[in-house]
């Protein structure tokens, strides 16, 4: 790709500079970019290789004596326990919520978030601020927000939700995160997510040509027709953006486990992240829960490469 | 363009029922957030009345029990390290956007790609040997190690995010820019910063958002008092006995109204630095 460079600026730069020569593409830029480049290979990629050197390890900070180099015998373990029945290491119940509460949670936020983005996609008194009310879960601590919805909505005595099911006469009174563990963390990640979805939908919205849409109304469309016929086909790359983006982000959560079930009951809200914490944070084994660090990191890894198949064409777009 | 379809779209009216319908969804979306306010004046007894009184008369015991508890500490802890990381993620990113919009080498976009990976690894997978490693440095237990993460958290976001608002400056004083050394500097601060302003506050909002809001690394890396953040001291609520919510509301909205204020004046911006710049 070549840049075309009007003016005095480029004669300078590329005065230095052969034709073909690399550097024709701004050789300070290097310079500039190296102190973010550099940190982030420090902070980020050198401790995520010492994760692969310590999962090679027997390793329990109780036991440093014990300590040995054993291959991949930690992935081995963990491999074999998914056939295992008692699933030993909860490591298929880790897998298994970190896909429940990921799809769960994505798809719902989609459709949630559809319906928001559409609803304040028109003006109507009050719109920006319903639109701010909208996005303001996502802004919420998550920590602080998950504590909320613990007691003040969820909880069986004194939870607005229960309270609501025995006014209306339903007779439930579910002690939520006991009955509905998964359901509960959910719901906490949807009401969290679907504004995020909301934001990225209702920009694709707002770049559907307007000639398109008045033309539908021309040919007596309703708002109903127009959604479907119009908005839900532009809304596609949107749609698969948010989705991508949402689940690389939503496979990482641990706030809302850590301050209501604390991956309970027994291993039922176990994800992945939380489940490393568990293993070596609490459990202080750090070899296996380097094991499952770097399983994590594949999964997220598979999510993502799909994801940057997407931005790239997205950016191609862009700049075509 | 864009400001003439959307000025359209404006004055496409929705119809009465849809009006109530999108405040309804609206205020059932916001209750939790308004409950949570709410409750942090109340007194303890009227917090767990049903049904729930929305109105009362207002009292700022709780958050003068909260205060006396000690949160000021946490307070200013999340605070420095939310405000120190975001400046220092702005003077790593803004140069490295500036670069990479310019397009500093043949593989400019694998650079690019490279920093929005590192975003997507996921903090469990190096939360152990940053353990280690800062244990070794003496950095466990210190905001200065916080600063360090919470510098690799954002940094990503605030490239991609600021490259997409440098690739709006015209090609002419972008490239009336690459001039070496101090002219560019001089071109840099004087010129462009200026142009993409809008687009670093938001950069910047975002990054003390995330900061802020920050809980793992927070809990795995600081065991003490010392450099604990806001996030920690509400973790302390799950250990504590009995009921005690209107306390844990007045700390809650303690705890969320900096950044969900700061959230509201950046919304505009908001879907721009989440999808990393994809998204406009």
């Amino acid at each position: 790709m070549r840049i075309a460079v009007p003016g005095a600026a480029r004669e300078k730069t590329l005065a230095a500079a052969p034709a073909g020569d690399p550097r024709r593409y701004y050789p300070v830029g290097r310079w500039l970019v190296a102190p973010a480049f550099i940190y982030a290979i420090i902070v980020t990629q050198i401790p995520f290789l010492v994760t692969l050197y310590y999962s090679t390890f027997r390793w329990n900070l109780m036991r440093p004596d014990r300590k040995a180099y054993i291959g991949l015998e930690n992935y081995k373990n963990l491999i074999t326990s998914l056939w295992d029945a008692s699933d030993p290491y909860a490591f298929r119940a880790a897998i298994v919520n970190s896909l429940i509460f990921t799809i769960g949670t994505v798809l719902f936020s989609l459709i949630l978030g559809l319906i928001f983005a559409e609803l304040v996609n028109y003006e109507f008194p009050g719109r920006n601020i319903v639109r701010t009310m909208l996005i303001t879960p996502f802004l919420v601590m998550p920590v602080a927000g998950a504590l909320g919805w613990k007691n003040l909505m969820m909880d069986p005595d004194f939870g607005v939700i229960d309270w609501l099911l025995r006014a209306t006469g339903t007779g439930l009174s579910p002690v939520w995160l006991a009955h509905f563990p998964r359901q509960s963390i959910v719901i906490m990640l949807v009401w969290r997510w679907a504004p995020f979805m909301m934001l990225i939908l209702l920009a694709g919205m707002q770049s559907i040509d307007e000639e398109v849409r008045e033309a539908a109304r021309v040919d007596g469309a309703t708002r109903f027709q127009e959604f479907i016929g119009i908005t839900l086909p532009h809304l596609n790359r949107y749609m698969q953006l948010g989705a991508l983006l949402g689940s690389v982000y939503i496979v990482q959560e641990t706030d809302a486990i850590f301050m209501t079930t604390q991956g309970g009951p027994g291993t039922l809200t176990t994800n992945l992240p939380y489940h490393v914490y568990e293993v070596a944070v609490r459990g202080s084994n750090i070899g296996l829960g380097a094991a499952i660090g770097v399983v994590t990191v594949i999964l997220t890894f598979i999510a993502m490469t799909v994801l940057l198949r997407m931005l790239n064409t997205l950016l191609r777009g862009q700049y075509a | 363009m864009r400001k003439q379809r959307r000025g359209r779209a404006n004055r496409e009216r929705a119809s009465a029922v849809w009006t109530v319908v999108a405040w309804i969804i609206g205020l059932i979306f916001f209750f939790p957030v308004l409950y949570i306010v709410l409750t942090g004046f109340k007194s303890e007894s009227t917090a767990i009345t049903l049904p729930p009184k929305l109105i009362f008369t207002p009292t700022f015991e709780q958050y003068r029990e909260v205060i006396s508890r000690g949160f000021t500490p946490f307070f200013r802890n999340s605070l420095i390290a939310s405000l120190v990381s975001t400046l220092i993620v702005l003077i790593l990113a803004v140069p490295a956007a500036y670069a990479l919009a310019l397009r500093p080498m043949r593989k400019w976009k694998d650079l690019l790609f490279f920093f929005i990976s590192t975003k997507f690894l996921p903090p469990a997978g190096i939360i152990i040997p940053l353990y280690v490693i800062f244990r070794d440095l003496r950095l466990l237990n210190t905001l200065q190690g916080l600063i360090l993460v919470y510098i690799a958290m954002n940094l990503p976001i605030a490239i991609w995010m600021l490259r997409s608002f440098f690739d709006e400056v015209p090609r002419d004083v972008l490239d009336a820019a690459r001039v070496d050394g101090a002219g560019m500097f001089r071109e840099m601060t004087q010129i462009l910063l200026p142009m993409i302003g809008p687009g670093l506050v938001a950069t910047a909002f975002l990054s003390i958002i995330f900061a802020w809001n920050e809980f793992f690394f927070a809990v795995n890396l600081v065991a003490t008092n010392q450099a604990a953040t806001v996030p920690l001291f509400m973790q302390k609520f799950i250990t504590s006995e009995g009921l005690f919510w209107a306390k844990l509301c007045a700390a809650s909205t303690m705890a969320i109204a900096p950044v969900v204020l700061l959230g509201w004046a950046a919304q505009r911006q908001l879907v721009r630095g989440l999808s990393m710049g994809a998204v406009k």
